[in-house]
């Protein structure tokens, strides 16, 4: 293992450098703030899926020892509506105020927010709030939304649907399919999921009257975005008057990217009461609040020809959109996902329609993949369906079907140009590392005992290092997809690097120091990495979609070179040399091949601070700031294969073997990777196996609402992950690396649940409908399997 | 009505009047102000919250304070020595048994335990005696590692 003086660590498994105040207990998290004059919220919710709100009675709750305030949503004047900040054309934007004041349309839409001496009196209080309310019915399940009858949930979205989206072409699918040999049909349900990052959401607001300043610390994936939709859009405050803080941040998944009604009414609140406002979430809170993932009900055809090559694939989805538009949720269902539909195969013809519809469920966002899991989930069940109906093997379809091998680009027939590609490689690699000939005869041999032994892959593109802003502009997004880097270098040499990028896990502060400390060889000990801080950060997108180290860490790099460039010009003076002579080689500016005509980069560094003998025209000081705004998405890609039993009396499944091949381009730090991956995969065979939030027909209530409800993975449902990478390099920058934050949980779902389908294939099962494939679910399709139905 | 207690928490005496009703984890974090002991869930399952008291590892939000009157508490504040850290935080660090590092306190508390009971535990067992403990952001792979790195080390610290 390279060691912390090294100056070479780009590629290195180094150790984590945020690690040791984790280790210790002194992690700086949101909750852990308390502030002089605190004051505590808590929220009061409805327990319905919808009702009118005819009256909110506060005398009583107001009356409680320690209240400091309690607001509804008529008392917040001047607050605007939440905004979503991705519009597709014709979609009907309902009002989605952060205290509901007519209708409550989710159970835990916060109807009024109680403000305390104590959490204690807060809590106490909130129980007195009396609501009246005129329970309406709730609308849940997302394949009935649009239904006539379903009870209309906006006024502004006639018959719940939020829009209708659609891609590819249709008459040319309708064309491929006259000529397939088989077309596989298939239902598709992939259920609604729970983030749960383990840190609740939490925030604190405080306003400081003698300046008119707020700030809030808020567990947000993305401050800037955070500031900027809430004074832009939300509370009409300057921007430039409110600062916003995201600490340690116990992770996000997609969770803390959105701006959300609480953060939103504290930092309201604050200016109200003029005292710091704090509010963290319980976990309860955060299964009925916190934005929900997936939800997709799909109904697929693929084509194929009698040899297994691939014409077409008509897909028609309904996405759950929950009661409101989250921040970006219009576009997880359609450009996140019909866009990706293509997959690493040679699609004859796509078709993929999507209606976003709403119902009385909690609002749905990106989680951990976001629509990317969902397209890969659905085209690698319907090849292993084709390879089924054609008798075919699962992997012979898949090799027949690989685009070839490129470097500079792939049209696929859903818009996107894939940068770099070579899909065989790694699924040979899988292959290989599963020694795949023999645990076929391993499965044959265990079969011939009675053991149900299945063996499932999949493979998976990413459009991740998100995204070109020009592009995603034309598609809807209401913000630019660059990010920012400021590089800061001392007068004594030392390097503070101000970026956009928000690690609640990933580990910038390493992988970003290896970045300068490889760059500008000097020791990592040398470089800081701020992030997290509006106050001291130029601007950010924040962190998801893979983004952080192909945009963030680009942004950087730029920013480096900028330096290299001055500094060039610093010390050419020094030397007496043209700038254009210099070079940067082994920490110093040296006259090109020549090492000993040099100026070390703590020199330059100290002159461009003290520039007494210094280049006409050149202003002091050695500081860059860089804007990255990728040409393109970067893809990356990968093979995963699962190995699974089947208890044929309990419907049990074990997972024995899960082997995946990531290409995620160039690796910065393979620890770090290999740990992002082995988290995706959990989360991914979680929503395979045992994950699903579930609401009751009729009442629309949460029944999946807390850790005992929601099946969460533990240690002991899970086996030591084998991975392997290939890899191949990015061209879209300069960095080479492509992005690794959710390759695993694409990958993981599809792979467990064809494995599951393949060890039923002995009693007749080809497909299985819907997910968590819980023991129950497993057991009741092994008994119709055996009744022959 | 509030309540004495009196216990001795990572080596120091503390003494405060408290309510009945206040849990362990809230008097830690709030009262004391030892923020390193998390809260992630409201129905003991997570077990961010884990300590020592008295020896055995116990998710402090299901001990209300008053329980704890009397009692020698370890949090994971208290855990290195002399600015030494122990083998199971080295563990943890080696091997890459964190990301957000939410859990990880109550992780390492919990496998404190856990090496206390079974020196040499098999990788089935260390994934057995997790089961109180969640962590969204390894897939575990690493905190097996992480406790199984610090059973070496300990075994060779005796």
């Amino acid at each position: 293992m390279a060691t912390a003086t090294d100056t070479r660590l780009f590629g290195k498994s180094i150790k984590r450098r945020e690690d040791p105040r984790f280790i210790t207990g002194r992690g700086n998290y949101t909750d852990d703030l308390k502030l002089p004059g605190m004051t505590y919220a808590t929220f009061v919710r409805s327990p319905h899926a919808h009702a009118k709100i005819r009256k909110i009675d506060i005398t009583r709750a107001k009356a409680h020892p320690g209240v400091v305030a309690i607001f509804t949503g008529k008392d917040l004047t001047g607050v605007n509506s939440l905004p979503c900040g991705w519009l597709l054309p014709e979609l009907k934007v309902p009002p989605h105020p952060p205290l509901a004041v007519d209708t409550a349309r989710y159970v835990g839409d916060p109807v009024a927010v109680v403000i305390a001496e104590s959490q204690d009196a807060a809590l106490d209080a909130a129980e007195k709030v009396k609501v009246d309310w005129e329970i309406r019915p709730a609308v849940t399940a997302t394949a009935k939304a649009a239904d006539k009858g379903a009870a209309q949930i906006h006024e502004v979205a006639p018959g719940n649907v939020a829009f209708k989206w659609q891609i590819g072409d249709a008459a040319a699918v309708d064309e491929a399919f006259k000529s397939a040999a088989v077309i596989v049909k298939k239902r598709i349900v992939n259920q609604r999921l729970v983030a749960n990052a383990m840190e609740p959401r939490a925030c604190v607001a405080r306003f400081e009257p003698a300046t008119g300043d707020l700030t809030l610390w808020v567990t947000s994936q993305n401050p800037h975005v955070h500031r900027l939709l809430m004074t832009a859009f939300v509370l009409g405050i300057p921007e430039h008057k409110v600062r916003v803080i995201a600490p340690d941040v116990g992770g996000g998944f997609g969770s803390k990217i959105f701006l959300y009604n609480e953060e939103t009414v504290c930092s309201w609140a604050t200016r109200q009461i003029k005292r710091p406002i704090r509010w963290t979430s319980t976990r309860r809170e955060a299964f009925q609040t916190d934005a929900h993932g997936r939800d997709h009900v799909t109904e697929a055809e693929l084509g194929l020809s009698g040899d297994g090559k691939i014409l077409g694939l008509r897909v028609k989805t309904v996405a759950n959109l929950g009661a409101y538009l989250s921040t970006f949720a219009p576009a997880v269902p359609t450009y996140l996902y019909g866009t990706l539909l293509n997959g690493v195969y040679e699609m004859g013809a796509i078709h993929c329609d999507v209606t976003g519809v709403f119902t009385t469920t909690t609002p749905v966002d990106a989680y951990r993949g976001a629509g990317r899991p969902e397209a890969a989930y659905l085209l690698e069940r319907m090849i292993e369906a084709g390879a089924t109906a054609l008798k075919a093997d699962v992997a012979e379809i898949r090799k027949k079907n690989f685009i070839p091998k490129f470097e500079h680009g792939y049209q696929t027939k859903v818009a996107l140009t894939y940068d770099s590609g070579n899909y065989a490689a790694a699924f040979d690699k899988l292959l290989s590392m599963l020694d795949y000939r023999k645990v076929r005869s391993d499965q044959e041999a265990a079969r011939k005992q009675g053991k149900l032994i299945g063996v499932g892959f999949s493979t998976y593109i990413e459009a991740c290092s998100i995204a070109p802003s020009k592009v995603v502009g034309s598609l809807g997004a209401q913000a630019g997809l660059y990010e920012s880097a400021n590089v800061r270098v001392h007068p004594t040499g030392k390097v503070t690097v101000f970026t956009g990028s928000h690690s609640h896990g990933q580990g910038h502060e390493t992988t970003f120091s290896q970045l300068v400390a490889d760059h500008l060889s000097i020791p990592i000990d040398d470089v800081e990495i701020v992030h997290g801080d509006t106050g001291a950060i130029a601007f950010g997108m924040g962190t998801y979609g893979s983004r952080s180290a192909s945009v963030g860490g680009t942004a950087i790099a730029m920013s480096i070179a900028k330096i290299k460039e001055k500094g060039k010009k610093i010390a050419a003076h020094l030397l007496e040399a043209s700038p254009g002579d210099m070079e940067y080689v082994n920490g110093q500016f040296q006259v090109k091949g020549f090492p000993g005509k040099a100026v070390p980069f703590g020199q330059v560094a100290l002159t461009a601070y003290v520039p007494h003998k210094y280049p006409e025209g050149l202003e002091p000081g050695l500081e860059e700031t860089s804007f990255y705004d990728p040409s393109n998405f970067c893809f990356p890609f990968g093979a995963h294969a699962c190995v699974v039993e089947v208890d044929r009396d309990t419907g049990h499944v074990k997972v024995l073997r899960y082997v995946a091949v990531d290409d995620v381009g160039t690796v910065i730090n393979p620890m770090i990777v290999d740990g992002m991956v082995h988290g995706g995969i959990a989360q991914g065979v979680g929503q395979a196996l045992w994950e699903g939030a579930v609401y009751e027909d009729g009442s629309g209530q949460l029944v999946t609402g807390t850790m005992m409800d929601y099946a969460l993975p533990k240690a002991d449902m899970l086996p030591m992950y084998e991975t392997e990478r290939t890899v191949t390099p990015t061209p879209v920058n300069p960095l080479g690396v492509k992005g690794a934050g959710e390759t695993g949980t694409i990958a993981a779902t599809p792979a467990v649940v064809n494995a599951v389908v393949d060890a039923l294939r002995p009693l007749g099962v080809d497909h299985i409908e819907t997910m968590p494939l819980t023991p129950e679910r497993v057991w009741k399709i092994i008994q119709a399997a055996k009744a022959g139905r | 009505m509030k309540h004495s207690v009196k216990m001795t928490i990572n080596g120091q005496t503390q003494s405060h009047e408290v309510e009945a009703r206040l849990l362990l984890v809230h008097y830690i974090r709030e009262t004391v102000g030892l923020t390193g002991t998390h809260v992630g869930c409201d129905t003991s399952q997570c077990g961010a919250c884990t300590i020592l008291m008295s020896g055995q590892a116990v998710k402090a939000c299901t001990v209300f304070t008053v329980q704890a009157d009397g009692a020698k508490i370890t949090t994971i504040e208290g855990l290195a020595k002399n600015g030494e850290l122990h083998p199971i935080q080295q563990g943890f660090w080696e091997k890459h048994g964190l990301q957000c590092g939410f859990c990880t306190p109550g992780m390492i508390l919990a496998a404190h335990q856990l090496l206390e009971r079974y020196p040499k535990p098999s990788e089935e067992l260390i994934r057995h005696q997790l089961e109180g403990n969640l962590c969204r952001c390894t897939g575990y792979h690493n905190i097996v590692k992480a406790i199984q790195w610090a059973s070496e080390h300990m075994a060779g610290a005796k």
